[in-house]
């Protein structure tokens, strides 16, 4: 065999490519679902405690900026080996689904709470004045005047940031979920050939860049330097 | 589970003082591989920024491809596909190779497109001025472009960098000893929760501060733009 | 002796005709005021005097160089053509001499004593001497726009350009900007002035070009196109900043 011969055997072999590229494609759902879950949940807890903060309470607000430094400071790959090697050790065994799922939410938790907690600080005191003199109540305030301006300005910087911490979901086959890559993983040592790799890749360039151009589209869309 | 068998399987100073000395082991490799892939991904992400500045669009475009190419994978699917998949080819590589590698594609695209919007940040009129002085394109760039470039996106830069010290901790998935992979072995062997515990605040001690300057950062951009 | 040589400059911008072929002579110590509505060319004009724009058409000889022949080096060629531009443009991340001394070091390629030995004389023939360590945003409006105009004549150059220097100014900050380049006159310079500063016009200027629609309608002394304007569009014109 010449090299080339050898690299498009090993790479982008057609039986091998054909046998597993079903179990790609499961992955590819579940790697869809794992993100939606991350997505949802990890924004909607940013939001909520950004509201929190907008409360003012001094040893809350405290608590809350330890929690965001701290789900800033640690890799999510180490929070995802915390729940699942570590858990157990307390009684709590939890599915690799489960603990990608929550580390992760938690990573974006806290950097969407920062994004979110800049937004409503960048809108003008005289918004929060206007609208109180009105007879707004605070919550009030914050939702109709305040929250609607501040998530304007926030989608640039959210968007970019939701899109790196999705592609975290990788992380996921660490811990046995069968997702894109732990499915390619799987694949490559059952048939001791690397093209269930490459369809992996392949197929996070399919998920992935749509969404990735998509974000450099909102980049300039709702330009918002910083 | 009574409490002191919570504080025994997740904080015992024993079984830290018995794994410390892998623990220091692997944090010091943490640390060489972030002083290793932190100037390599940055070197890399320059030479995408110039690039994307070049009016030819034979230039200009196949940089712009590769930058979304290389931030729409994931960084752990790379890895895996230069670790495991490459030496199909029969090419020997180390895991500090792809390590090497697959941080200088990956982190550098990122640092690219912060480089890449540094530069836009800068005013047309600061390269009017400079070229009308009799600078070249290239010392204008030096001199003027990049330095104020570099600036006003240094929060984004410390930003990713705290990132990519983060993502180190993927490399223990190819088996590079580092503080990750050094905590799960301590782990597995003393069946206990403590190495990985410690490993995460060892991993809070050494980020916390760089969170809290990118905080201050980030709020004094946000007082400046008010 | 001429000094700018400017014939028949087109410039396109798509498909908007913006110069329609403009000639412009400029004699050695000459000082010559460029007036018109905005959107006339003027600034396109002066910008492509030293090639910032690319004109569409023409020829441009500046002190004997043909500056369109693609085999001037522009950035030699562009030394002896100082340019200051309405928002200033100085460097925020160089002090004053910094900001004067760059070309000088990069382009002229003096050591750096030298160099800041020329930074030093070029700031003060501006009043400035003592602002030299300061850096951009320290320094007035004025100041600002007073270390570009700096920054530019301690090249030496043959000619000066000007783009509306004072607008971005408050009243009371214009004044300084304007004796400084009524210095540079005294010197001997050669300058072009785009601006809206009529009393200076009228006092310091040998000539006034009257601009509309990229092209040049009427040119003359001050006192011909202020006093005794010939073309409607002028007068139209003149009235209308009479008023202010
Ligand atoms: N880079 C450009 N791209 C497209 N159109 C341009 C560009 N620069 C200038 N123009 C257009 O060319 C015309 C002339 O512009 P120019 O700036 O030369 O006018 P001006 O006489 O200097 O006006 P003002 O007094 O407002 O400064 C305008 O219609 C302007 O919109
Ligand atoms: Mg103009």
């Amino acid at each position: 065999m010449t090299n080339w011969e050898r690299f498009v055997d090993s790479f982008f072999n057609a039986r091998v490519a054909a046998e597993y590229f079903p179990k790609i494609v499961e992955g590819f759902w579940l790697t869809i679902v794992l993100a939606a879950c991350i997505i949802v949940t990890g924004l909607a807890a940013g939001l909520g405690l950004a509201v929190i903060r907008a409360f003012g309470l001094r040893v809350v607000n405290l608590l809350i900026i330890f929690v965001v430094d701290l789900f800033r400071a640690l890799p999510p790959l180490v929070i995802i080996a915390l729940l699942y090697f570590g858990l157990p050790a307390a009684g709590l065994s939890m599915d690799g689904f489960v603990c990608a799922w929550i580390a992760l939410a938690a990573v974006l938790m806290a950097f969407s709470e920062e994004i979110f907690w800049a937004g409503i600080t960048a809108v003008p005191k005289g918004q929060w004045e206007a609208a109180r003199s009105t007879g707004l109540g605070f919550l009030q305030t914050l939702g109709y005047v305040v929250l609607p301006q501040a998530l304007r300005m926030t989608i640039p910087p959210l968007t970019n940031r939701t899109i790196a911490i999705t592609k975290g979901t990788a992380l996921a086959s660490v811990v046995a979920v069968p997702d894109i890559l732990g499915a390619a993983n799987a694949g490559v040592s059952f048939s001791f050939n690397p093209t269930p790799l490459t369809m992996g890749a392949a197929a996070y360039l399919v998920l992935f860049l749509p969404v990735v151009i998509f974000g450099r589209w909102v980049e300039t869309r709702f330009a918002w330097k910083r | 589970m009574t409490w002191d068998d919570f504080v025994l399987a997740f904080f015992s100073w024993q079984i830290v003082s018995e794994a410390w000395p892998i623990l220091w082991d692997g944090l010091q490799r943490t640390i060489l591989m972030s002083i290793m892939v932190v100037p390599l991904g940055f070197l890399g992400g320059t030479i995408l920024a110039l690039l994307s500045t070049v009016h030819n669009p034979w230039v200009r475009w196949p940089a712009a491809v590769w930058t979304d190419v290389f931030r729409a994978l994931p960084p752990l699917v790379l890895l895996i596909f230069l670790y495991a998949g490459v030496p199909f080819t029969g090419l020997e590589i180390s895991a500090w190779g792809a390590v090497a590698i697959g941080f200088f594609l990956n982190t550098g695209s990122y640092y690219g497109e912060i480089l890449r919007a540094g530069i836009e940040s800068v005013p047309r009129g600061q390269q009017e001025a400079a070229r009308s002085t009799g600078l070249t394109r290239w010392q204008t760039m030096r001199w003027i472009v990049l330095p104020q470039a570099f600036r006003n996106v240094l929060p984004d830069l410390i930003s990713n960098t705290l990132e990519v010290v983060k993502l180190t901790s993927i490399a223990s998935v190819v088996a590079l000893p580092e503080l990750l992979f050094q905590a799960r072995q301590a782990q597995s062997v003393t069946y206990n929760a403590t190495p990985i515990v410690a490993a995460a605040v060892i991993y809070f001690i050494l980020l916390w501060p760089m969170v809290r300057v990118l905080s201050r950062l980030e709020n004094k951009a946000l007082a400046g733009r008010r | 002796m001429a000094i700018v040589e400017a014939t028949g400059i087109h410039k396109h911008f798509g498909a908007l005709h913006v110069l329609k072929g403009v000639d412009l002579v400029v004699q050695e110590k000459e000082l010559v005021f460029v007036i018109g509505p905005s959107g006339s060319g003027k600034s396109t004009l002066l910008r492509c005097l030293n090639r910032l724009e690319e004109p569409s058409g023409g020829a441009i000889i500046v002190d004997g160089v043909d500056m369109l022949s693609p085999r001037t080096d522009i950035n030699k060629a562009r030394q002896r053509i100082g340019m200051v531009f309405q928002s200033f443009n100085l460097y925020p991340h160089m002090t004053a001499l910094g900001n004067v001394t760059l070309a000088l070091r990069k382009v002229l390629g003096l050591p750096k004593a030298e160099a800041e030995k020329r930074g030093q004389a070029a700031l003060d023939r501006v009043h400035l001497a003592d602002r030299a360590g300061h850096f951009p945003g320290q320094l007035s409006g004025g100041q600002q726009q007073r270390v570009a105009i700096a920054r530019a004549i301690a090249l030496e150059p043959r000619v000066m350009l000007f783009d509306e220097p004072t607008s971005a100014l408050d009243p009371e900050l214009v004044g300084g900007v304007l004796e400084a380049m009524r210095e540079l006159r005294q010197d001997g310079m050669t300058m072009v002035v785009v601006s809206h500063e009529m009393a200076f016009a009228r006092a310091a200027a040998d000539r006034v070009v009257f601009m509309a629609d990229g092209a040049i309608v009427e040119q003359g002394t001050p006192d011909e196109v202020f006093g005794n304007p010939q073309h409607e569009r002028t007068k139209a014109f003149i009235g209308q900043i009479g008023r202010h």
